[in-house]
């Protein structure tokens, strides 16, 4: 039995993120892909209380929410920080992945997939959060400073799968003359080896949020 | 340390304020306490310390400003190492669970109290509940788990989870005594229902779970003060 198992979905931007966090310790896992519309038992009784990707299993335990497992993997294995040491940073760091999960996620992608006052209103959210953000990020190369850290990673949403769910359905939310700073530390994000590893295909998203268009305007 | 190193800017009906200051008292680290009026105008200072989300608590240490109860906690825990025992558990895999109940009683069970609260449908009422009951036991089962027979969610002392939930106390009686109802009782969640008696008479927790009454009677005012601005 591995060690250390990993259950996810490719295209899903959370489960990337601990793969991401994995990677970059060095740590050899297992991968299992979860079917979303039809999740296996295992996972089930892994995540009973969410039932949901990823889930992290270490010598049989068993962990969720990408954020938390983020701190484990810091915390279980050597290598490269993800979490600054100095306490003050820590903080800091964790109140940006947790404000991008909570603030700057939800009405990006509501804004993708909504039409009408549902959608301004929800543009209008997203970039009242992105500007919080534009101003953090500073004309550093990443969060984390000169490497990345837990806020690149939980930012990967915002650094790639929007970037290209923005292009297919018309927003123009993250543009380049409101956000110049966010648009650059997306571009070094993406240019950074590291990182291009761990995205999903471009063709692949793109299809599915294609799909996601068409599902929407299909007759009821 | 010197009092003014440490400032809290909170309120006193507030849990999530409670819960910094029961994690301050685990450490004994002198603080001195700024009452905000977190509902009506939001004050200049807090604006200043907590542009993003303009809400308490904030711990304010050597003039820094740490946000958001939960990272507050990890901090206090973080940046004193030498007073007393940690908050959070020494073990890795502990540390992940821990952080995994804070995560869900937060983001999945309060709010269900605070919906209770708004809903005035007996049918909408009803099925909050069943939510209510139903997350107390995933609880019950998260205490006897990380319990592991002994006193507190962190074992023979009272530690993250402990006070994440046990900051709730004091609403989730209010909430009992206006739906008629317990919520940790003795029979569905025997182990929560020692733990809460036991919890709001440990030294951290005493003195800071406000008295039921109290909140009913604040809960009451600001209901007012919204109708009459409203």
């Amino acid at each position: 039995m591995a060690e250390v198992k990993m259950f996810g979905a490719w295209g899903s931007p959370f489960s990337k993120r601990v793969e991401m966090g994995l990677k970059l310790k060095g740590v050899e896992y297992e991968y299992i892909e979860e079917d979303l519309n039809n999740k296996s038992s295992l996972l089930l009784n892994y995540n009973p209380v969410h039932k949901k990707v990823p889930v992290l299993v270490h010598n049989g335990k068993p962990i969720a929410e990408s954020l938390i497992i983020l701190e484990y993997i810091d915390e279980a294995w050597e290598g490269p920080d993800i979490l600054p040491k100095d306490p003050y940073e820590r903080a800091n760091a964790r109140f940006w992945a947790k404000f991008i999960d909570e603030k700057c996620m939800p009405p990006m992608w509501k804004a993708c997939w909504s039409i009408g006052e549902e959608r301004a209103k929800a543009k209008e959210e997203a970039s009242e959060a992105l500007k919080f953000l534009e101003n953090e990020i500073n004309g550093q190369k990443f969060f984390g400073g000169d490497t990345i850290g837990l806020v690149d990673i939980a930012a990967n949403f915002i650094g790639y799968w929007f970037r290209i769910a923005e292009e297919i359905v018309g927003l123009e939310l993250m543009t380049q003359d409101k956000y110049p700073n966010l648009c650059k530390w997306a571009e070094e994000y993406c240019k950074c080896s590291f990182v291009k590893e761990n995205l999903p295909p471009k063709d692949k998203l793109a299809d599915i949020f294609k799909g996601i268009i068409q599902a929407q305007s299909a007759p009821k | 340390m010197a009092k003014g190193d440490v400032q809290l800017l909170g309120a006193w009906s507030s849990p999530f304020t409670n819960r910094v200051q029961m994690a301050l008292n685990l450490k004994s680290i002198d603080y001195e306490f700024i009452e905000v009026n977190f509902y009506s105008n939001k004050s200049e200072s807090l604006l200043k310390a907590n542009p993003v989300h303009k809400t308490i608590p904030v711990l304010i240490h050597d003039e820094k400003p740490i946000c958001e109860s939960l990272i507050i906690i990890q901090y206090i825990d973080e940046a004193w190492t030498k007073n007393g025992q940690s908050i959070l558990p020494s073990d890795p895999y502990d540390r992940a669970i821990a952080r995994f109940w804070a995560a869900y009683i937060d983001e999945k069970w309060f709010p269900l109290l605070k919906e209770l609260g708004k809903e005035s449908g007996d049918e909408t009422k009803a099925a909050i509940m069943r939510k209510i009951f139903e997350g107390a036991g995933l609880l019950e089962e998260a205490f006897v788990k990380c319990s592991k027979g002994k006193e507190f969610f962190d074992g023979d002392n009272v530690g993250y989870v402990d006070i994440v939930l046990g900051c709730f106390l004091g609403w989730i009686k209010v909430t009992e005594s206006m739906a008629g109802l317990k919520l940790f009782d003795e029979t569905r969640t025997p182990g929560l229902a020692g733990w809460a008696e036991r919890f709001v008479s440990h030294n951290a927790a005493k003195d800071i779970v406000p008295e039921p009454h109290k909140l009913i009677e604040f809960y009451m005012m600001v209901q007012a003060a919204k109708a009459s601005t409203g």
